[in-house]
């Protein structure tokens, strides 16, 4: 940046004024545009191509749409995706506000606060993979739990349930998305000023009473932020369905990497196709409640 | 300072907050501890001796995977994502303080980036270079999979930290005669360097764990993620643990590193 270190006087020309800002949001812009828009728009052309087992064919044809969408499998599937996003979302949005209500207000100093904060964001920068397969010898026939269940003679054979079942995905779902409600709600916790809370007291509210109507309202952006974290990385996901359930339960993601895996990309396209349009919708609607500029 | 009394809420809370640090950490520390199982165990507790087998396993060439090929290629793709997150975001972040025409859209191009889901990003690449006529590797397709991730979130992060910064202390620098360069070298860039460490490390571990993006975009060489992702089906034994310890502990490793970064600079920054 040597050219920069000239000033005023030694400038040998002016940068109009409006430029600079064009430059420094270009690189955003070419990436996004390239790794993201096009993308989606191949996708898009792509899931009216004809196909067969070995390649595509450019084409116009609607039969992956009605394939997709005239397949009770296909129903059956989306409606167990958005069960898992359901029960994922209403946990982690419990757990969530507990944890980030618990540091946000009965942490007292900062740096505490901080320490806290970072135990809880660790796990989440190491391997969704390994935190998955790491539930395997705590649930599995003769992991953890069954082993206590059995020795302590609560149950006489292990519980099958444990492990590869709709508990286990939504189990480790919740280990691995939490923190994505947490942090925005604690983000908002912490911006509610204080004298807000010693108001409510003072005017006689209970605890009870100012969570629910000064905190809890205010959390809403957060929530709501959580929200979208959650619901969108729980639509999207099909490696947990597939390793958590040992291939007994199904989501969309994981019936569009099926469909990859046997190169029917236009089959695969169609189902990305009204997967999107299913969560950019969800998100729609959880941004006509948020602005999330505002909570930033 | 005068402080309350403990209510019985905190209590509450506290054990509540405890238990899920536990559920949060108590499955790794079962994969820590069966790493070390002996030759002759298996996959679940109990413990069948006590070895460094699996370790020493994890070094030789065998069937399953190349560890130190895929280790490599994530490391350095990790290293390529962070520096580009970092530098992306810090040019968008200050694009966003001015107005430009296109502001909002970006925005929300963002935002899209964030909520896309995944699959469908790595389904998008990998047929885009397919019908272009590249072929995808993971330091040209995956590379910008793993942007498409990383960005929204180093952008938001910016516009977090540019909405909270005071513009007095530029306008103090400019009163003072510094160009605006000189501006944000130094008075700009001290300031918001720790967010950028912050960044930095985002970016390395989310490209680093990364998998359902790299899936279709990776080319032939499989990146870390993708290795154990495949180990996950064909292998049963605790190699597999092993290998979660070792990429565990390389993760916490690259977190205190950063977060030392962080201490640092902020100390030296109040001692200035």
């Amino acid at each position: 940046m040597s050219g920069s270190r000239t000033n005023d006087t030694g400038r040998q020309f002016h940068l109009p004024a409006w430029l600079p800002a064009y430059l420094q949001a270009a690189p955003l812009t070419i990436i996004l545009g390239g790794f993201l828009l096009l993308p989606l728009l191949m996708i898009a052309i792509v899931s009216f191509w004809d196909y067969d087992f070995a390649r595509m064919y450019p084409d116009f044809v609607t039969f992956n749409y009605s394939e997709t969408l005239g397949s009770w499998i296909t129903w059956k599937t989306y409606l167990n995706t958005l069960k898992f996003a359901a029960i994922v979302w209403a946990i982690t949005l419990f757990i969530g506000f507990w944890v980030a209500y618990f540091l946000a207000f009965h942490v007292r100093s900062t740096a505490m606060q901080m320490v806290l904060f970072l135990v809880c964001t660790v796990p989440f920068l190491t391997s969704n993979i390994i935190r998955m397969i790491s539930w395997i010898p705590v649930l599995g026939r003769n992991g953890l739990i069954n082993t206590a269940l059995v020795n302590t003679g609560i149950t006489t054979e292990p519980v099958e349930w444990l492990l590869y079942s709709d508990f286990a995905v939504v189990l480790a779902m919740v280990h691995l998305y939490t923190l994505f409600m947490v942090v925005p709600i604690f983000n908002t916790l912490m911006r509610i000023d204080k004298t807000l809370v010693e108001a409510a007291h003072d005017a006689g509210a209970t605890t009870w009473q100012v969570l629910t109507n000064v905190i809890v309202p205010l959390a809403k952006p957060g929530m709501a932020i959580g929200t979208i974290f959650v619901v969108t990385l729980v639509m999207a996901d099909f490696s947990t369905v597939q390793v958590m359930s040992g291939g007994q339960s199904a989501s969309v993601a994981l019936m569009m990497k099926n469909q990859m895996s046997l190169l029917q990309y236009p089959a695969a396209a169609a189902n990305a196709m009204v997967l999107l349009v299913l969560v950019l919708l969800l998100v729609a609607a959880i941004l006509r409640v948020v602005d999330i500029r505002k909570e930033l | 300072m005068h402080q309350e009394k403990r209510s019985r809420e905190f209590y509450v809370l506290a054990i509540f907050f405890t238990l899920f640090v536990l559920f949060l950490y108590g499955p790794l520390s079962a994969i820590l501890i069966l790493s070390f199982q002996g030759p002759n165990g298996g996959l679940t507790f109990p413990l069948n001796g006590v070895s460094l087998h699996w370790f020493a396993n994890l070094f030789e060439t065998q069937a399953v995977g190349n560890f130190g090929g895929s280790f490599r290629r994530s490391f350095v793709l990790g290293i390529m994502v962070m520096i580009v997150t970092v530098v992306v975001s810090l040019l968008a972040g200050l694009a966003f303080r001015r107005k430009f025409v296109g502001a909002t859209p970006l925005f929300y191009l963002s935002v899209a980036s964030l909520v896309v889901p995944s699959i469908i990003i790595s389904l998008g690449i990998g047929v885009l270079f397919q019908q272009v006529g590249i072929r995808p590797a993971w330091y040209s397709s995956a590379f910008g999979a793993h942007l498409t991730w990383t960005l929204p979130f180093g952008v938001l992060i910016m516009l977090a930290i540019f909405n909270r910064f005071s513009p007095a202390y530029e306008e103090a620098a400019r009163d003072l005669g510094a160009t605006s360069w000189q501006t944000f070298r130094y008075v700009v860039l001290p300031i918001i360097l720790p967010s950028l460490i912050g960044i930095g490390l985002l970016g390395f571990s989310l490209s680093y764990d990364e998998f359902a993006r790299t899936l279709l975009t990776s080319g032939t060489y499989n990146t870390l993620p993708l290795e154990i992702y495949g180990m996950t089906t064909n292998v049963t034994t605790p190699v597999l643990y092993a290998l979660g310890t070792v990429t565990t502990l390389f993760s916490f490793l690259v977190i205190a590193t950063m977060l030392g970064l962080i201490v640092r600079f902020n100390k030296r920054r109040t001692k200035g």
